[in-house]
C-alpha cells in the first residue's frame, strides 16, 4: 500500500509563505496531476513529500507512516527531475544501477533490474553510451529508468517533459502513462502544462498561490470547475469569462448588452448580484457548426461581428466581438468566413458558468 | 585574379602572420627557462659575457656533478632541500585542498549568516603581501618555537592558500548542478555519500588545478620561507639557492642547476595532473 497523505502542509521561507496547510489524501496507485502556474508551489510540495524540502508545519504520511523527518533515501520514493539529473561520469547502466549500488544489492540481482527496466524504455542499445551521448527524450528515458529499477511506493515528477520539443512531448506523455500501466505505482506529477495534466491523471489538483483551489477527475476540472481561476486555467483555448449584473433574470455586461440568465442558476442569484459569466469556446459556434449537447441545450441566438478566424484544419477558431473584447469560438466542419462578416452564433447556455465577481466561488449549487 | 583567390591569398598569409607572431610570443615567455638550463651548463665567464654568448662555445655538466658532491667539494645539501620541499609542499597542499573542499563546498552550497562578508574577508587576506607578515610571524614563530620547523613552514603555507582554494573550488562545485546530489540522495544516498560519489568526481577537475596551484605556491616561495628557516632541517630548495652566494662571489652557474633541478618536479607535476583536467565533463548532465 503506498497512499500518500498530506494534513495541513505548511512551506515558509522566514515569514514568506509559499504553501498554506494543504490536505491532500492521494490513494494506492493513483495517479495525481499537481497543476497550476509559476510560483503556485506546485514544485515545493512535491520537493517536501521527496524529502528535499524540511517542512515548515503539517505532516506527510507516505503508505500510512509519517515521513516528516526522514531523510529521501528512507521514504521509498523515486524522482524524475525537469533537468534529467542524471550522473554525467556514468553509463546510462551505472546511472540505472546506482541505486541498487547504493543500497549493496548482489551483482546478478542488479544486471536483472536494469535489464528490466532498460526492456520496458527500449534503452538496451543505449546502456554503454554516456548521458552527453543522448538525445533529449533519450536522457529523459533514462531518467525514468533510474526511477522505475528503485521499484518505489511512490513515483514523484516534477515537470519531467517541459524541456522536450512539443512532438517528443506528446510522444513522452503516451510513454509515461503506458509506464503507470505496467508499473502500478502511485505517481505524483507536477507539471504547469494543463494538457499534460488533464490527459495523464486519474484526479489533477490545481494550486494557487500555495492554497489547493479545486481537487478533481479532468471531467470535473473541466466541467464543473470550483472557481473562476480553474475556469481560466483549465481548457485550451480558454474559458471566455466576463463580468456582469444580475437584473430581473438576465445578465448585463460592461457594453449594455445582455445575455438570459441560465437557467440553472436562476435560484442562486438576484438582482443587483455582480457575477462572472462563462462559456467554454465549444459552447458558443456558428449556429449548425457545433456540438449539440442534447435535449437539455438551452441555446440562445445572436448575431454577432467576426474579429479574425483562425484555421486549423479540421476546424476553425472563431473569434467574434461581444461586450467590447473577443470571444473566442470553436468552429466544427468549418465554412470560409471574412473578418468584418455578422454571422448567427449560438450560445448553450445549459453549459454556461457563473462564479460570484468578488470570492471568484462558483454559483452552481 | 578572381575574389576568391584574392581571398584565399589573403587568408594564407594572415595564417602566416599569425603563426610567425605567436612564435615570438613563445620565445619571449620561453626564453628565460631556456637561458637558465643553458646557463646551468656552461662557465661563469660565458654566463657573465658582454655582449651576451648565444650560443655555448663547449657544455659540461660540471654544476650537476658538483651539486651532489658533498659539502666541501661545492656542493649543497640538495638532498635534504629536496625533501623538505617535498615534504612541506605536499602536506599543505593536502591541508589547504581539504579546507578549501569543505569551504568551498559550504559556499556553494549553503546559505549561512554572513556568508558574503566572511567570503570578501578570506578574499582580502590575499591582498596582504606575504613579506609583510614575515616578520610579525617570525616573532610569533620564536615565541612559539616553531622557527625551522617544517610545522611553521607547512602552517605558514596552509594560511597562504586556503583563501585561494576555498575560491577556486567554491567555482567549481557551483558549476555542479545541485540537482544531481539531491537526485543520489532520492537514489539512496546520504549527504556524505551524494558528495562523495557524485559531486566530487565532478568537481575533480577543479580541486586538481586548486592542488596544482596550491602546490606551485609552496614549491616555488622563497620569502617567508628564507625568514623562517635557517637550517638544513627545514630549507627548501629557493632558500637552498642562497647557498651559492658567498661574500664578495655568486655562483650563477651552480644557482641555474639548482634552479633546474626545482623545475623538473614541478613540471612533471603539472604535466601529469594538467592530463586529467578534462573540462566539460558536467555535459549532458542536465539539459545542455
Amino acid at each position: 500500500m503506498a497512499t500518500v497523505s498530506l494534513k495541513k502542509l505548511t512551506k515558509r521561507y522566514g515569514n514568506i509563505g509559499i504553501v498554506h496547510g494543504i490536505d491532500l489524501d492521494i490513494a494506492d496507485r493513483e495517479f495525481i496531476a499537481l497543476v497550476g502556474p509559476s510560483g503556485c508551489g506546485k514544485s515545493t510540495t512535491l520537493r517536501m513529500i521527496a524529502g528535499l524540502e524540511e517542512i515548515s508545519a503539517g505532516s506527510i504520511e507516505i503508505g500510512g507512516r509519517i515521513v516528516n523527518d526522514l531523510p529521501p533515501r528512507s521514504r521509498n520514493i523515486s524522482m524524475v527531475f525537469q533537468s534529467y539529473a542524471l550522473y554525467p561520469h556514468m553509463t546510462v547502466r551505472e546511472n540505472l544501477g546506482f541505486s541498487l549500488k547504493i543500497a549493496g544489492a548482489a551483482k546478478e540481482d542488479m544486471e536483472r533490474r536494469v535489464a528490466e527496466a532498460s526492456a520496458i524504455l527500449g534503452l538496451d542499445t543505449l546502456l554503454d553510451r554516456r548521458p552527453s551521448q543522448l538525445s533529449g527524450g533519450q536522457r529523459q528515458r533514462v531518467a525514468m529508468g533510474r526511477a522505475i529499477v528503485r521499484d518505489p511506493d511512490v513515483f514523484l515528477f516534477d515537470e519531467p517533459l517541459s524541456n522536450l520539443d512539443a512532438k517528443l512531448r506528446t510522444q513522452m506523455r503516451t510513454e509515461i502513462k503506458k509506464l503507470h500501466a505496467k508499473v502500478q505505482s502511485t505517481v505524483i506529477y507536477v507539471t504547469h502544462d494543463q494538457v499534460e495534466a488533464m490527459t495523464l491523471a486519474d484526479r489533477i489538483v490545481i494550486m494557487r498561490d500555495g492554497h489547493i483551489e479545486q481537487v478533481g477527475t479532468p471531467d470535473e476540472v473541466f466541467r464543473r470547475p470550483a472557481t473562476r481561476f480553474v475556469a481560466g486555467f483549465i481548457g485550451s483555448p480558454p474559458m471566455n469569462l466576463h463580468e456582469a449584473t444580475v437584473d430581473d433574470g438576465q445578465l448585463v455586461f460592461a457594453s449594455g448588452e445582455k445575455l438570459p440568465l441560465p437557467a440553472q442558476f436562476k435560484a442562486n442569484v438576484a438582482t443587483g448580484d455582480k457575477v462572472v459569466f462563462g462559456l467554454r469556446p465549444d459552447d458558443i459556434y456558428p449556429t449548425g457548426h457545433g456540438i449539440s449537447s442534447g435535449g437539455a441545450a438551452d441555446v440562445h441566438q445572436i448575431e454577432l461581428p467576426i474579429t479574425v478566424t483562425e484555421p486549423l484544419g479540421n476546424e476553425t477558431l472563431v473569434f467574434v466581438e461581444f461586450n467590447g473584447t473577443d470571444w473566442v469560438s470553436r468552429m466544427l466542419n468549418p465554412r470560409p468566413l471574412r473578418s468584418g462578416e455578422r454571422v448567427a452564433m449560438s450560445l448553450d447556455l445549459s453549459q454556461a458558468h457563473l462564479f460570484a465577481a468578488e470570492t471568484g466561488k462558483t454559483l452552481r449549487s | 585574379m578572381d575574389e576568391n583567390s584574392s581571398a584565399r591569398l589573403k587568408r594564407r598569409l594572415l595564417g602566416i602572420v599569425h603563426r610567425v607572431g605567436l612564435f615570438l610570443a613563445m620565445l619571449t615567455i620561453c626564453l628565460p627557462g631556456l637561458w637558465i638550463v643553458l646557463s646551468s651548463l656552461r662557465p661563469t665567464v660565458e654566463i657573465m659575457a658582454k655582449p651576451p654568448v648565444w650560443i655555448p662555445q663547449e657544455i659540461s655538466f660540471d654544476a650537476y656533478i658538483a651539486m651532489f658532491s658533498g659539502i666541501g667539494k661545492g656542493g649543497i645539501p640538495v638532498i635534504e632541500y629536496f625533501r623538505n620541499s617535498l615534504i612541506i609542499s605536499v602536506t599543505s597542499t593536502i591541508i589547504a585542498v581539504a579546507i578549501g573542499m569543505a569551504g568551498g563546498y559550504a559556499f556553494a552550497r549553503y546559505r549561512f549568516r554572513g556568508k558574503s562578508s566572511v567570503f570578501l574577508g578570506l578574499m582580502l587576506t590575499r591582498t596582504v603581501p606575504g613579506i609583510a607578515l614575515s616578520l610579525p610571524l617570525f616573532f610569533l614563530y620564536v615565541r612559539l618555537g616553531i622557527i625551522d620547523t617544517h610545522f611553521g613552514l607547512i602552517l605558514a603555507y596552509v594560511a597562504l592558500n586556503v583563501p585561494f582554494t576555498i575560491w577556486l573550488i567554491d567555482g567549481f562545485f557551483r558549476q555542479v548542478p545541485k540537482d544531481l546530489a539531491e537526485a543520489a540522495q532520492i537514489d539512496g544516498c546520504t549527504r556524505w555519500q551524494a558528495f562523495w560519489q557524485v559531486e566530487f568526481p565532478l568537481a575533480g577537475p577543479g580541486i586538481a588545478s586548486a592542488a596544482i596551484f596550491a602546490f606551485l605556491t609552496c614549491w616555488n616561495e622563497f620569502a617567508l620561507a628564507s625568514q623562517l628557516t635557517r637550517s638544513v632541517s627545514a630549507k627548501t630548495l629557493p632558500v637552498g639557492l642562497l647557498d651559492y652566494t658567498a661574500e664578495f662571489t655568486i655562483d650563477w652557474r651552480g644557482m641555474c642547476a639548482l634552479a633546474v633541478v626545482m623545475i623538473i618536479p614541478a613540471l612533471t607535476l603539472t604535466y601529469i595532473v594538467q592530463k586529467h583536467l578534462v573540462g566539460g565533463l558536467t555535459s549532458g548532465a542536465v539539459k545542455g
